[in-house]
């Protein structure tokens, strides 16, 4: 049984603790002891958030220390990069081709990287990055806030084409532990939503 | 309170609902053991269900806000936001006199407002157990320092109990009310962010200690009226029982030797236990659950039996003075940081610098060079109502003293509108002692509502009874916003929901006599303008109070209507811009004329304040066309 180390990124507002709560939940459902930490402190008011969840046989720190990370799940490009530093060489990486202008950028005093210094930076540290469009996706399945889910069925594939988890994380185990968590009347969309996720990569 | 009713005091519930409601989770409980995925703060919140207690009281604080939040979702629980730590406290010290659990629970500033209480009741005792929690913030995610609050246990003669996970911050709740009844003293059950907000399994239990019956209130005066001829017989009393309690930490269960090798020898407690497990899994660990007072004996076993002793503690090194003066030669802070938070890199790294690890121990990190990628700062949200005010401020360039809460952010530019900051309440009396000491402008105290009733209300009265002319702004939006929409004595409803007085700001200023006080919309810049320039040339204490909920609040929420510029008009003045508002954007068209870039409204952002509509001096800004429904079908 190996140990994951998932770093999530993203920007408040993206959904990345639901996320993040989901992932650690899949983890113990999937017979790994599993952890989390999150730090949002005033992230409410548009700032960064990070998430960090671990599952392994067995799980000390709920913190990775930086360069130890195995899978990045950035949900915000810039945000991406502003974590590169914490991944281990050869790490998995999922981005999400979204972009959220902070108001240094807006206000003209800083510019927001471009995507080919996005993935410039990227391919020095791994050849194991995927981009996907988590919000068009989901606002092609008629509802942009989908996009955390999306991003999650993305994840699940990955992992199963990279073979890094085994039988034991079926697309089921993610599915009930997204389903216990959404209102009844969005348990369709959710499912949806993850199925076009999970598509997006495995068809590459 | 005529007219009103009052929610009932948990000993007048009916007790045959308690029982009933015990056995339905005894029964969910019981049978098949329960495992669930809990934060710290969850955790805690169903060790206090677990652990009966009957009254908790907290004001909210990151990192220990959710605790309060989600106690209050278990049946027939009284818990409530008390409009300060200190007063929290004493609720909690009058449960406990009572002869009911009682619990007082927040951040580790909070701690700070309510020393004064904490020292009393270590000198008191109870009659039923009293458990204080305090949330550390190392790294000051969101506080203004990283005090380490396992001082104030030595120094109130408390025992200090520390998690290191979910299921210890869960079961260490029963642990400390047995502690405080045993040995007649409050305990403080101090937690850190990373306990507070990092997820991992527990084993759920049983609401095992029942809710005690109603009985009378002690009269005891030797033991409970703190003068000084009472006070000078308890005095030795808590000297002797921290003793004893230090002989007891000797068998505390939480307090365990993990043996491993002998080369080296680690003690730890709290979140740093599982950074030492992580990076040290050959050591032996002496684990600390108790870090105050210290088991002596358990120390000196365990210095004995390694060859290099350390201690691993995040911030101040607590155990590792304690332990110097035990006589025992130890290291930590020359090897560990003393500021921010640990993780299992700082610890490896620290340690390999040390020479406790091999260099070939160190993680290599990519060191991708990334120039400086634009900063994230929290920013006030779009359609905040307090960023009017700061905008007439930034204006008038007065001196602004601060206070804590959403509107600090208004420090960045391009408000730059806050130019002091210390604790909850400082503002006031800051902006009163710079007037007295010949300040040659014109201060102004900002301050938000839930501040104003947790610690303004004294300093207000200072500025009128020692006549300074502060103009003190109180950010009215009836809702404790910064922690995430607490119910405050403005809001109108208490924690469990039940409708409640409102306290209303304006006559309460005029009742400390204040003689000037205006109240105004958050969002008519006009009127702040104009009453803050009023205010501002007056020889006397004015208030201006801005109302207007949060723009978050659901009911605020549902009225969002995004607003558009009409390219056409805008000539790219860019004064909307210096609002700060994150849903003004630059857009690519540039005027003609000033070869400016003109203004863009992000849509999904806007909420429709309408603020810079009101500055735009070219009216480009208008709410956006309405679809009309209809028609279609």
């Amino acid at each position: 049984m190996r140990t994951f180390n998932f770093l999530l990124c993203g920007v408040g507002g993206q959904g990345t603790i639901l996320a993040s709560d989901v992932l650690v939940n899949v983890g113990l459902a999937a017979g790994y002891q599993a952890k989390q930490a999150e730090v949002h402190g005033m992230s409410q008011r548009g700032g960064s958030v990070i998430s960090h969840v671990r599952w392994g046989k067995s799980i000390h720190s709920p913190m990775i220390g930086v360069g130890e990370v195995d899978v990045l799940l950035a949900f915000e490009k810039l945000e991406a990069l502003r974590n590169l530093n914490s991944l281990h060489p050869e790490a998995l990486a999922l981005i999400n081709a979204h972009t959220i202008k902070p108001l240094t950028v807006i206000s003209g005093d800083q510019t927001y990287p471009n995507d080919e210094t996005l993935r410039n930076a990227f391919a020095q540290v791994t050849s194991h990055v995927e981009y996907i469009n988590g919000e068009e996706i989901a606002g092609s399945l008629g509802n942009s806030r989908m996009e955390n889910v999306v991003l999650l069925g993305a994840l699940s594939a990955l992992l199963e084409r990279s073979a890094l988890s085994g039988p034991e994380l079926t697309a089921e185990t993610w599915l009930k532990v997204i389903t216990e968590r959404v209102p009844p009347k969005h348990i369709q969309l959710n499912r949806k939503a993850f199925q076009a996720g999970w598509e997006a990569v495995k068809k590459r | 309170m005529k007219g009103k009713k009052a929610f009932p005091p948990p000993s007048v519930l009916n007790y045959n609902t308690i029982q009933q409601t015990r056995i339905s989770l005894l029964q969910l409980n019981g049978a098949n053991r329960m495992i669930k995925m809990l934060s710290g703060n969850e955790a805690v919140a169903r060790g206090m269900w677990e652990a009966g207690v009957v009254v908790a009281s907290a004001y909210p604080g990151t990192p220990s806000t959710e605790i309060l939040e989600n106690f209050a979702l278990f049946p027939h629980v009284y818990a409530e936001w008390a409009p300060n730590e200190k007063v929290a406290v004493d609720v909690a010290v009058g449960a406990a006199y009572a002869g009911h659990r009682g619990m007082a629970i927040m951040k580790h500033v909070g701690l700070n407002v309510a020393v004064d209480s904490f020292m009393y009741a270590s000198m008191t005792g109870m009659e039923a157990g009293l458990v204080i929690v305090t949330a550390d913030d190392p790294a000051m995610h969101s506080s203004q320092n990283e005090q380490d609050n396992r001082t104030f246990a030595k120094f109130g003669r408390v025992p200090c109990l520390e998690p290191s996970d979910s299921q210890e911050a869960k079961d260490m709740v029963s642990a400390a009310f047995e502690l405080s009844e045993r040995f007649d003293t409050p305990v403080l059950l101090r937690l850190t962010t990373r306990i507070c907000h990092s997820t991992s399994s527990v084993d759920l239990g049983e609401r095992t200690t029942p809710v005690s019956e109603p009985r009378p209130f002690p009269r005891k005066p030797g033991k409970y009226v703190m003068v000084p001829g009472n006070a000078v017989k308890r005095h030795p009393v808590i000297e002797r029982r921290i003793c004893d309690i230090a002989a007891f930490a000797e068998t505390f269960p939480d307090n365990r030797n993990e043996p491993g090798g002998r080369s080296l020898g680690i003690i730890t407690s709290g979140v740093a236990y599982q950074y030492s497990r992580e990076v040290f899994p050959q050591a032996s660990i002496l684990r600390l659950g108790m870090t105050w007072p210290l088991p002596e004996k358990m120390i000196r076993k365990f210095a004995k039996s390694v060859k290099r002793l350390i201690v691993i503690e995040e911030l101040d090194p607590f155990i590792e003075e304690a332990v110097h003066l035990m006589g025992i030669t130890v290291e930590g802070k020359c090897i560990f940081p003393i500021t921010g938070e640990f993780d299992p890199r700082v610890v490896r790294e620290s340690a390999v610098l040390a020479g406790l690890l091999p260099a070939s121990a160190s993680v290599p990190l990519p060191e991708v060079e990334l120039g400086a990628l634009p900063g994230r700062p929290p920013v006030l949200c779009p359609g905040c109502p307090h960023r009017p005010t700061f905008y007439i401020l930034n204006k008038l360039k007065v001196p602004v003293n601060g206070d804590i809460g959403c509107y600090t952010l208004a420090l960045f530019p391009p408000l730059s509108a806050i130019h002091t900051c210390g604790c909850m309440g400082a503002g006031i009396g800051v902006a009163h002692g710079a007037t007295k000491a010949g300040s040659p402008e014109h201060h102004v105290a900002v301050i938000g509502d839930s501040t104003f009733f947790h610690s303004g209300i004294p300093a207000l009265i200072n500025v009128v009874y020692n006549c300074s002319p502060v103009t003190t702004v109180i950010l009215d939006n009836r809702i404790t916003g910064m922690t995430g929409h607490q119910e405050n004595p403005g809001t109108g409803r208490t924690l469990l929901g039940q409708e409640t007085i409102r306290i209303e700001l304006e006559p309460l200023v005029r009742a400390l006599g204040v003689r000037h006080v205006k109240s105004v919309a958050g969002y008519d810049v006009k009127a702040i303008e104009k009453a803050l320039k009023e205010y501002v040339k007056l020889d006397e204490p004015t208030v201006l109070v801005v109302e207007e909920p949060c723009a978050l609040m659901p009911d605020v929420r549902k009225h969002w209507l995004p607003l558009e510029v009409l390219e056409e008009k805008c000539n790219g003045c860019t004064l909307c811009f210096r609002i700060g508002c994150p849903a003004i954007l630059k857009s690519e068209e540039l005027d003609e004329k000033t070869q400016r870039p003109k203004a863009l409204i992000d849509a999904g952002m806007c909420t429709g304040c309408e603020v810079c509509a009101e500055i735009c001096p070219r009216e480009a800004i208008t709410f956006r066309p309405v679809e009309m429904e209809g028609g279609a079908s």
